[in-house]
């Protein structure tokens, strides 16, 4: 069961989110935003949804489509759209971008542009909380694609051999970048299939129902903190964009895009929040907050100054510089 | 304390110095508990600290290497070990794009302090899978530092300036070395990394060696002396942070240098060493500068073969030889 105050700060927490992955869209479009972004547009019943489930301090790691993760985190979307945009005060002093947004004191430990590569990263936060006996998470969301990578294997793995805090969380949105997951991948249910290998288990959400989302997530931290070890969860789901800015998503067939924009997580969480008696203007005045917050977000974003040129040489080391010589 | 110590017991015992001081110091790896690893380096480790810090993994270099990262991020100091340094091909992208780089893409938010060790080069007749000196391939790579002591007691001294260093460092323990005896370090014994040493003093050529090429190098300047040419023999012991002023200073005493390298020459280190002297030491030359390195082949497995393909003491005799009489 969801209350209405909690599912209305889900909803809002979605809203700003869909938002800010429109304004960056935008952002990109009017050449304020260069390189490349991978949205997640249609993903974020399962960054709300997961973070709702789990403590502040727990660990979480994300995958070069990251944006919604980071603001589920806490991130604002100011800090996230400055880092898009190359200024100075953004989340990674811009020299990160949109693939690597990173916001370490809220133990949102980064998000990483090498498929699978963040897993056994993962793998070692939770066998970290265990050594340190913190009773502290990690959770890795990642998509289908990473589920052919040998890291998720040998993560998995080792995960489960030593009996560790962690939780894998898939985004299946059906495609691996440009080529549908069940055209190169020999079960069924690219991530959950695999967990009886592992002897883990592997359950299957609907990844646009943040209270879904919420409740598998829940039920399977609780299982981790008590020491029972890592698990599986693979949230359906579909992007709203294509894979990335050079992507128009063309290969889709229209009836498919047709049917999941149909089932909208934003739609499904405000048509909940009704059954609840929670009054349409109720649920319209937060989306109004939302779009007022990332306005403001972009706004001050466009008005911080450029990153500057004098970081370029700093932070490799930890003394804070890049010397590799005397 | 023993009159002598192997740079196989020196590297256990640098390690378990470490794990005596820092609880947060944590050992994973492949046969490295029970068996004391296949080198027996981890000898004892298991016995004095127990399984909660010294981890039995599986062969899965990717999540080796991949945990000791997210439990470095996560205030743990982990020392991983990839059993043959061939193997760091297996983990590569940690190495390469993971580690390396999460300080600095994160705007330093995030510190990875953590040892992956290995054993390295050739000599001993394992093939070409098994034999590489791969310290180049770290060397390519901004934001690793990278250890190869060459004596028992720097094995530990750099061991506690690597276990204790904030950053990550690659630390090439030579197999060739293994067997080889040496002064024990005192208690508390650290040697600061980018510290190259003077092993030996001469007036007429500076011969700038590492690891398993240190006592070649001394060996030929044994021969050298009885020609009556003084050879300065400097031991690098890093490659990054790279003490390029100790071999500056050295050439300004001797006029002359030639490079040792196990490594093949293409790309080899010395090549890095003699462009910052071209640079910076040109007219401290009197002489051209000289590379004794590997052949550009894959290591073969006989003997014979393998003396041809790698520096020997003849080789390194023949290049100072023909410097000193330029």
């Amino acid at each position: 069961m969801v209350d209405r105050d909690e599912l209305l700060t889900l909803y809002e927490q979605m809203a700003v989110i869909r938002r800010t992955e429109k304004a960056a869209h935008d952002l990109f479009l009017s050449g304020l935003v260069k390189g490349t972004t991978h949205l997640a547009a249609g993903h974020e019943a399962i960054a709300v949804g997961t973070s709702a489930a789990l403590r502040p301090d727990d660990y979480v790691f994300a995958t070069y489509r990251g944006h919604h993760h980071a603001m589920a985190r806490g991130a604002t979307p100011e800090e996230c759209l400055a880092e898009l945009m190359s200024r100075a005060t953004g989340l990674c002093k811009a020299k990160g971008g949109s693939m690597h947004l990173t916001k370490a004191d809220a133990f949102m430990l980064g998000s990483y542009a090498i498929v699978g590569a963040h897993l056994p990263m993962a793998v070692g936060a939770a066998w970290s909380a265990r050594l340190r006996g913190t009773q502290q998470l990690a959770v890795a969301f990642f998509g289908d694609g990473a589920t052919n990578i040998g890291a998720f294997h040998e993560a998995l793995n080792l995960a489960a051999v030593w009996k560790l805090p962690v939780l894998f969380v898939c985004e299946n949105n059906l495609y691996m970048e440009y080529t549908p997951i069940a055209d190169v991948t020999a079960v069924a249910r690219p991530a959950a299939d695999r967990a009886p290998s592992y002897g883990i288990p592997g359950e299957v959400v609907d990844g646009n129902d943040v209270v879904a989302v919420r409740d598998a997530v829940a039920a399977l931290a609780r299982r981790a903190r008590a020491g029972d070890g890592p698990a599986l969860l693979e949230a359906e789901t579909y992007r709203h964009f294509g894979h990335s800015r050079a992507d128009p998503a063309t290969y889709r067939p229209a009836e498919e895009v047709e049917r999941w924009l149909k089932h909208d997580p934003l739609d499904l969480a405000r048509g909940r929040l009704v059954e609840l008696g929670v009054p349409e203007e109720t649920v319209t005045a937060a989306d109004e907050r939302a779009r007022d917050v990332v306005q403001k977000a972009v706004q001050a974003a466009k008005a911080a100054p450029p990153a500057d040129p004098g970081e370029a040489l700093t932070d490799v080391w930890a003394d804070g510089g890049a010397a590799w010589r005397t | 304390m023993a009159d002598v110590i192997s740079y196989r017991e020196a590297v256990a015992e640098g390690i378990a110095r470490e794990m005596r001081r820092d609880p947060a110091v944590v050992c994973l790896g492949e046969d490295i508990g029970e068996a004391g690893g296949v080198f027996k380096t981890t000898a004892g480790l298991l016995k004095e600290f127990g399984p909660e810090r010294v981890w039995d993994t599986p062969i899965s270099e990717q999540a080796i290497v991949g945990a000791a990262m997210g439990a470095a991020m996560t205030g743990m100091r982990p020392v991983a070990e990839i059993m043959f340094s061939d193997f760091l091909a297996c983990c590569w992208d940690y190495l390469a794009n993971e580690i390396p780089k999460v300080r600095y893409m994160t705007g330093g938010q995030v510190t990875v302090p953590l040892v992956v060790r290995t054993a390295n080069g050739g000599g001993l007749g394992f093939g070409a899978q098994h034999s590489q000196a791969t310290e180049n391939w770290a060397l390519t790579v901004p934001g690793l530092k990278i250890a190869a002591p060459a004596t028992p007691a720097d094995v530990i001294g750099m061991m506690a300036a690597a276990i204790r260093s904030d950053d990550p460092v690659v630390f090439f323990e030579h197999k060739g070395l293994l067997a080889s005896k040496g002064a024990p370090a005192p208690p508390g014994h650290v040697v600061e990394l980018g510290r190259a040493a003077v092993v030996r003093e001469g007036a007429d050529v500076t011969l700038v060696a590492l690891a398993s090429m240190v006592p070649l190098a001394l060996k030929a300047a044994d021969v050298l002396a009885g020609e009556g040419i003084g050879v300065e023999v400097v031991d690098l012991r890093c490659l990054v942070p790279l003490d390029v002023s100790t071999v500056l200073a050295s050439l300004d005493r001797t006029s002359r240098l030639v490079t040792v390298e196990e490594n093949p020459y293409q790309g080899g280190w010395g090549a890095t060493l003699v462009s910052v002297v071209a640079d910076e030491g040109f007219a401290l030359l009197d002489a051209p500068v000289r590379r004794v390195a590997g052949e550009c082949v894959p290591l073969p497995f006989a003997d014979v073969l393998e003396e041809q393909v790698i520096p020997t003491v003849d080789k390194v005799v023949a290049a100072v030889r023909s410097l000193a009489a330029y």
